[in-house]
């Protein structure tokens, strides 16, 4: 067998869950989509005491669009967040990221809480959650805290959760009226692992006028980056407006590291272009 | 390879190609491995093991999913289709049929994989453009054919099953 042994739970409940959770502590690991974790077992990267499975515990499996925000519970799947309708009118940007995370069948069973939990620095989803100012909430025996996304991943595969704790859901704020976004990247292939990515949004003001250029960027750093790039263009209109300066600052301010994929040089190229490219999208996304 | 080993048992029932199957099984025990090794249904091949490769694919309360990344015991109570539910010999699936004719498949080996996905991927849409038939399949590798045939097949099922309905 592929995995090493490990006591199995199945709660059935959150507040069954918890109490699992805090008996095992630091030894279990929350098993829900498992699209991260059951690789990650298969090579024998972790070996866990504990696998606490939580996809029988059905209150946490829910979208729900809110006026100023998309709560996302701990079980749904990519593909229910990706599909859902209201949630895609409230913040179109969730499907924008989506439909670059992984393949269709991946986003079938993973689920988006657990892609922040796992805290991949190429992860799409912790791109959108730090772009929107969102937050992850943790939710322990007795005791629930929310953790903004600037504190919630603390490192490459390393968030802020503390043994003992789940996170229940996420908080996705949606963006003022008359904002337009996109979701980037470049990856060897389709599917794979973005070598640079990036989500971005831009507001307009009552004039038309660019008031805000943002995005957050997925394998430049540890964590996803949020860099504010309105100096570049504000005050212009999205056909006026240089986005390639926009894209030199950008440039300009990622530190990426290099790997087999990609040069330190090639990831701040990408970083130009694409967010050039990515904020001209958006712009044009922003009625 | 599972009780002498001392591990905590857990019963499975779940229901296979319409069948419901019971067995008792260590935790680990990945569904592609239950299916195979407990079950015999041995249909459903396993590639990369780690969810790169498509070739493992099932559906899921007919949902395609990768079986080395589901655990048999999180199956539990759930329904399962392999490639041998999808159609026999006599009375072939449309996805089967539409590889056959395309030549969707060489060595054989990623094709229950590709099929079972594309059979989910017809039901929920039945009129595919080809860059669509060309995004459902991308996450499943083919070493043989280059793929050309395998979105031909796609749309060819597609026309099977618009044809015969």
């Amino acid at each position: 067998m592929k995995p090493s042994p490990f006591d199995y739970n199945a709660p059935e409940s959150l507040e069954e869950a918890l109490s699992v959770l805090a008996r095992v502590g630091g030894d279990g690991k929350v098993l829900a989509g498992g699209q991260s974790l059951l690789p990650i077992l298969n090579m024998r990267l972790a070996a866990p005491a504990h696998i606490v499975d939580i996809n029988r515990v059905a209150e946490l499996a829910y979208v729900r669009v809110e006026p100023d925000a998309v709560h996302v519970g701990a079980l749904a799947r990519h593909a229910d967040v990706e599909r859902d309708e209201a949630a895609h009118g409230a913040l179109p940007l969730l499907r924008q990221a989506l439909q670059l995370v992984a393949h269709p069948v991946i986003r079938n069973r993973g689920t988006t809480v657990g892609s922040l939990a796992h805290a991949d620095p190429s992860g799409e989803m912790t791109a959108v959650l730090a772009l929107t100012g969102g937050s992850v909430t943790a939710a322990r025996q007795g005791a629930t805290r929310e953790i903004a996304a600037a504190d919630f991943f603390a490192g490459p595969l390393e968030s802020s959760l503390e043994p003992g704790e789940l996170a229940v859901s996420a908080r996705f704020p949606r963006f003022p009226g008359r904002t337009g976004t996109a979701f980037v990247e470049v990856a060897r292939r389709h599917g794979d692992y973005a070598v640079c990515g990036l989500a971005a949004a831009v507001t307009l003001d009552a004039s038309g006028a660019v008031e805000s250029a943002r995005a957050a960027y997925i394998s430049m750093a540890p964590t996803p980056l949020v860099l504010d790039l309105t100096e570049a263009v504000t005050g212009r209109t999205p056909a006026a407006a240089d986005w390639s300066a926009a894209g030199e600052v950008a440039g300009g301010q990622v530190e990426p590291e290099a790997d087999i994929h990609a040069s330190v040089d090639y990831r701040r190229h990408l970083a130009r272009v694409l967010t050039a490219r990515a904020l001209a999208e958006a712009a044009g996304r922003a009625a | 390879m599972s009780a002498d080993q001392g591990e905590v048992l857990h019963a499975v029932r779940l229901r296979v190609n319409g069948v419901w199957h019971e067995a008792e099984v260590p935790a680990r025990r990945l569904l592609s491995d239950f299916l195979r090794h407990d079950l015999r249904l041995t249909g459903t091949h396993v590639g990369c093991e780690h969810g790169v490769c498509g070739a493992c694919t099932v559906l899921l309360d007919g949902q395609p999913v990768r079986s080395c990344l589901m655990l048999a015991v999180g199956a539990r109570d759930h329904q399962v289709t392999t490639v041998e539910g999808l159609g026999t010999a006599d009375d072939m699936h449309p996805v089967q049929r539409a590889f056959r004719e395309c030549h969707g498949l060489q060595c054989g080996f990623c094709t229950p994989g590709f099929l079972t996905t594309v059979a989910a991927f017809l039901d929920e849409n039945p009129s595919p453009s080809e860059v669509e038939a060309r995004e459902a399949v991308s996450g499943n590798l083919c070493r043989c054919t280059g793929y050309q045939n395998i979105v031909a097949s796609v749309l060819r099922a597609a026309e099977i099953t618009r044809d015969e309905s």
